[in-house]
């Protein structure tokens, strides 16, 4: 996820990683990770993503962070629950995946090039 | 022709998400979304979260989720239904760029077995979790991408590339780009994804260049382009087989 400050509130951290803070610990899926003293309403981004082994690439001229994915299980997936996927359509109007609950979905990704 | 096996199958219970992978976002896919004019959900990815949350490393791809919101394939090469297999029809001029008639050739030597995942579909269409083409969670999670921390940072320097990208940061961006392939090497799209941004010529045949301006080729940003990595890799590699 794309950062201007490595100190950020936890629906945001949820929002951008998918991983939500719990009193248990970054909950994702069926799967959660113990975390320590991240009991306040903001998430300390450095201390939980050296847990959850997420990078941060900077680009200091920008004054930007991107937050890579976890890297904790040694996959792209840690759980076989679909993560939530909320994107914009061609209008803007934002649509998510979790809406289809019900039925058999194929997500197919394609590119302009 | 994915909206058609949409409408074939929708009764049965099944919906077709596409998602478009652009750092151009909306604009970039335009064209092609209007011109399918979907009634399914139609998204745009303009940093490509599909990296990040589901391993997509090459388009076309995807993924099947079953009633429960469980994956049951992850992320993987999705060929176009047999029969339909023909070359999108872009209109192409007759006097058309020597590198372009290179890349179509290459591109033809791409193998596709739309014939064996779509027979795989079907039966997961009509089977659900009994088809043995749905795979257990244990299996989904090992099936998905590899993914070590170097790959991980590559991730997030695509982002900041792509997002560089759309501030206006061009050159900026083609650093992290270049990042990102460095530790991604095995991603098509990140490739793919930062050559169509230095198109050649005009009109929409301009990002499918995908490689060095033969009037200034000392100019290009990338230490390989499409034609090069496809001979390098094997335009039989390019997608790879489908494995039950």
């Amino acid at each position: 996820m794309l950062l201007d400050s490595l100190n950020i509130s936890k629906q945001a951290f949820a929002a951008g990683t998918g991983w939500e803070i719990k009193p248990e610990g970054a909950c994702k899926g069926d799967v959660c990770i113990p975390l320590n003293g991240q009991s306040g309403d903001t998430v300390d981004v450095r201390a939980v993503a050296e847990v959850m082994q997420m990078p941060i690439a900077e680009e200091p001229s920008a004054g930007k962070y991107a937050l890579g994915p976890e890297s904790i299980g040694g996959r792209a997936l840690v759980s076989a629950k679909a993560p939530e996927l909320t994107l914009p359509d061609l209008d803007g109007n934002p649509f998510s995946l979790s809406s289809l609950i019900g039925q058999k979905v194929i997500v197919y990704a394609w590119a302009p090039y | 022709m994915w909206q058609e096996l949409r409408n074939k199958y929708h009764d049965q219970g099944v919906e077709l998400v596409t998602v478009g992978l652009d750092s151009l976002g909306a604009a970039g896919c335009r064209p092609f979304i209007e011109a399918a004019s979907p009634n399914h959900p139609s998204l745009i990815d303009q940093h490509h979260v599909m990296a990040e949350l589901f391993g997509v490393i090459n388009i076309p791809s995807a993924i099947w989720i079953d009633e429960k919101g469980m994956i049951v394939r992850p992320a993987e090469a999705a060929p176009s239904p047999p029969k339909e297999n023909a070359a999108p029809n872009m209109n192409l001029p007759d006097d058309l760029p020597e590198r372009l008639v290179e890349m179509m050739g290459q591109a033809s030597k791409i193998k596709n077995d739309g014939e064996t995942y779509h027979a795989a579909l079907a039966d997961w269409v009509e089977h659900g979790a009994d088809s043995r083409y749905a795979m257990s969670p244990e299996k989904v999670i090992e099936r998905s991408r590899p993914r070590d921390q170097d790959r991980s940072l590559g991730h997030a320097h695509f982002e900041l590339a792509s997002h560089l990208e759309a501030g206006g940061e061009h050159a900026l961006a083609v650093k992290h780009f270049r990042e990102a392939h460095r530790l991604v090497p095995e991603s098509w799209t990140f490739r793919r994804q930062a050559w169509s941004l230095e198109p050649v010529g005009e009109g929409p045949l301009a990002r499918f260049w995908q490689g060095p301006n033969p009037e200034s080729p000392e100019s290009w940003p990338y230490e390989g382009d499409w034609v090069e990595d496809i001979k390098r890799e094997g335009p039989e590699n390019y997608s790879e087989p489908f494995v039950e």
